[in-house]
């Protein structure tokens, strides 16, 4: 049987006041993707995460999360976690202690406490005051005290803010697990590189709006020219090679004997330019876009709307 | 992306019972440093202050009872009982109860709160709850530890009363503790006060604060020439009423009009916090609870229940000071007697009744200079009393200081071997005269 979609909004919008926070927002999150939220400041972003955590309800608009429709504050079905604008934590207790407390205060006796704060990486200092915390830190016993409660879908504001690579790699080796455990993840995050790696799937808020929503690999369309970063084996024969390319663009006037060259083009046009430099016998060394698909997108989607 | 997975359970709806949220505020709570620190000063504090004066040989005459410390271990917690009502429970109000909705705003902890109860109403009264059980577990310190101390240190013996009259250990006892959960009254009305600053004001200091200041400004109020109407319709009066209690009989009207009075204010302070509260919008950053809703309805309506309540005590109160000549003359004429018995007790002479005493007062204020009414320390007595078998009246001078709560010291003037020197000399050798000085309490009531 088909599982419901863990969120599905239609036409959600939502006023502060005379300021419009949400504006006709559609979202769909199926169970098991992680779905990345997106947009600049003030864009609506933990308003919208807000909505879906139950902390209020749309103005006007249809919310169903986990198949139940929402039309109440605090209403939210069981299953949903997560936090917005930072974790709440007391700092008068040690890491085990919130964990605890919140446990006891869902009566839940048998969540395993320490298996939750190992899985974020925070063993050796569960008995600490979490007053002593780092950002990032605090950060990864929030998301712990998510999973205390199982969740079906999780809701998370900015989690790699102050991470570390070593608290990184912890948050995303869980939010993976649960998103194959069926559990669907919705993060919104301002680091372009961290919605790549996790999320499949993105919707990118501008001004309240949308002004995209769907898989990531939609976002940079074949068509649509990029800027990539290229360091061969023989940069002045790459040059030479990729002003012959049809499709091709030399972004930077550099002479030949500059190792690194940076070009623009679209997928196929690249495509030939990596068969020639490979029939010319130039190993290709490093070949990336300089601006990810995804943050080229923001910020064309975003000034796009901007200016509308 | 759809998954196609085994049909879930039909998700539902659950709030947190109270009590399991009572627990979680309970627990935040108890591990504050602060909450922790006053607990243990709460239950220690007070006994080694009683063990420390009741050991001194200048005692704390200016408290009520003060100077019966080194009599009796009943005195104590009297001693404390006022010394709290000044200032302890204010300021313990205002660091628990002031501080349990504004910690969560400062902390910023409110929408975790929230998604984990999920119902603002069972925060609220879990919050009231476990910060009026802090409260009690403070106040209860201190009257153990207070008691346990005086009674160590100084004995189960009989107290002295306000009139004058002696109370057996038992029932001294009893009446302590009827003191001290009469003062629970205005303490939970500043408790109420507290929530209501704490939910009202948000992060401003002033929340947390709130209860201490409406403490002392209830205090000034108290000392001023204000009618005695106003004076019980606030809530701290009973703080002070319980003095009451130590008069045969008992001056149980003030002692009841302040505890009703407090216990209505205790009511309306935390409704009017939990309308506050449900109201405020959680969701809105800009939101943190303070502003025109917190003047409208947190302050307003405090000033209209104190007019409320001053209209509905006043027809048996009347508007003027409560303290006039009859009074004053009846009052201190009955304590001389009841404290004539006890100074005769102690020279070891045949003992006398109140009744063969006949003891009476003529007391004037301002040397006739103005109308013999109202609280001053001009007030000039002048106590006869008969010994049977005797023909000569017996007469003694006091100056009295009676301050507008209708509480008076009575200084001996002479002559010297009844009133006029601390010390009277017994067959077991000098001992303080209890004529010398004592305190008394006048009745703000009109007399039946």
């Amino acid at each position: 049987m088909d599982a419901p979609p863990a969120v599905r909004a239609r036409g959600i919008t939502k006023y502060f006041g005379e300021v419009v926070a949400l504006d006709s927002v559609d979202l769909d999150v199926a169970p098991g993707q992680v779905h990345g939220l997106v947009g600049p400041n003030g864009a609506g972003k933990t308003t919208l995460l807000g909505l879906l955590l139950g902390l209020a309800v749309p103005d006007r608009g249809d919310l169903e999360i986990l198949g139940t429709p929402v039309g109440r504050a605090l209403a939210v079905p069981d299953g949903v976690a997560g936090f917005v604008d930072g974790p709440g934590l007391y700092p008068s207790m040690t890491a085990k202690q919130n964990l605890a407390a919140l446990a006891r205060l869902r009566g839940d006796r048998t969540t395993n406490i320490d298996d939750a704060i190992d899985q974020v990486g925070l063993t050796d200092v569960a008995d600490d005051r979490v007053r002593g915390f780092s950002l990032g830190m605090r950060q990864r016993l929030g998301l712990a005290a998510a999973l205390l409660t199982k969740p079906r879908l999780l809701i998370l504001d900015e989690p790699s803010n102050g991470l570390d690579p070593a608290g990184k790699k912890h948050v995303y080796g869980v939010l993976t697990r649960l998103a194959a455990d069926g559990t669907a993840v919705m993060l919104s995050s301002h680091r372009m590189d961290d919605v790549e790696a996790l999320c499949s799937e993105v919707t990118i808020l501008s001004t309240g709006r949308v002004a995209f929503s769907g898989p990531i690999s939609k976002l940079a369309s074949e068509d649509s020219e990029l800027d990539y970063r290229v360091r061969t084996s023989d940069p002045a024969a790459a040059r030479r090679i990729a002003r012959e390319t049809k499709g091709i663009r030399l972004r930077d006037q550099e002479p030949d004997s500059v190792e690194l060259l940076v070009i623009s083009s679209a997928v196929p046009a690249l495509d030939e330019f990596v068969k020639r430099l490979v029939r010319d016998d130039i190993a290709v060394r490093e070949l990336a876009p300089v601006v990810s698909p995804l943050e080229a997108a923001f910020v064309a989607l975003t000034e796009q709307q901007e200016t509308n | 992306m759809t998954a196609t997975l085994t049909a879930p359970e039909s998700p539902v709806v659950r709030r947190v019972p109270i009590v399991r949220g009572y627990r979680f505020e309970l627990v935040k709570l108890l591990t504050q440093w602060r909450v922790r620190v006053l607990i243990v000063a709460c239950w220690l504090v007070p006994a080694l202050f009683v063990a420390v004066v009741s050991q001194q040989a200048s005692l704390p005459v200016d408290t009520l009872f003060g100077r019966w410390m080194h009599a009796t271990g009943w005195a104590g917690p009297l001693v404390l009982l006022g010394f709290s009502g000044s200032w302890a429970l204010p300021l313990l109000t205002s660091l628990i109860a002031g501080d349990v909705f504004a910690a969560e705003d400062r902390l910023g902890t409110w929408r975790h709160l929230l998604v984990a109860v999920r119902s603002p109403r069972r925060i609220f009264v879990a919050k009231a709850l476990s910060s009026l059980t802090v409260i009690l577990v403070l106040v209860i310190g201190l009257v153990v530890s207070s008691t346990i101390s005086g009674l160590l240190v100084v004995g189960n013996r009989q107290l002295i009363g306000l009139d004058g009259h002696l109370l057996a250990p038992g029932s001294a006892a009893g009446t302590v503790f009827l003191a001290w959960l009469c003062a629970l009254a205005p303490t939970l009305a500043l408790a109420a006060i507290g929530l209501l600053g704490s939910v009202a004001l948000g992060r401003s200091p002033m929340g947390l604060l709130l209860p201490a200041v409406v403490a002392l400004a209830m205090q000034i109020v108290q000392q001023l020439p204000v009618p005695v109407a106003f004076r019980l319709a606030l809530p701290g009066y009973a703080f002070i009423s319980w003095n009451g209690l130590f008069t045969r009989p008992a001056q149980l009207g003030p002692f009841l009009i302040g505890v009703i009075v407090s216990l209505v204010w205790a009511f309306v302070a935390t409704g009017l916090a939990y309308v506050i509260f449900v109201r405020r919008d959680f969701t809105n950053p800009t939101d943190d609870g303070t502003g025109r809703l917190a003047l409208t309805a947190g302050l307003l309506p405090l000033v209209v229940l104190l007019g409320v309540t001053t209209a509905a005590v006043a027809p048996g109160t009347g508007f003027g000071s409560g303290i006039d000549q009859g009074k004053v003359q009846r009052a201190l004429a009955v304590e001389f007697a009841h404290l004539y018995r006890l100074q005769t007790k102690q020279l070891n002479r045949a003992d006398v009744t109140e009744a063969q005493l006949q003891s009476a007062a003529e007391c004037t204020k301002g040397g006739d200079q103005v109308a013999a009414r109202g609280p001053g320390n001009d007030w000039r007595c002048v106590v006869s009393w008969h010994i049977p078998g005797v023909q000569a009246a017996g007469s003694a001078i006091y100056q009295l200081d009676i301050n507008p709560l209708g509480r008076y010291v009575a200084d001996g003037d002479g002559p010297k071997e009844v009133n006029g020197f601390f010390l009277v000399r017994t067959p077991s050798g000098d001992e303080p005269n209890p004529l010398w000085q004592f305190d008394g309490n006048i009745e703000l009531l009109p007399a039946n």
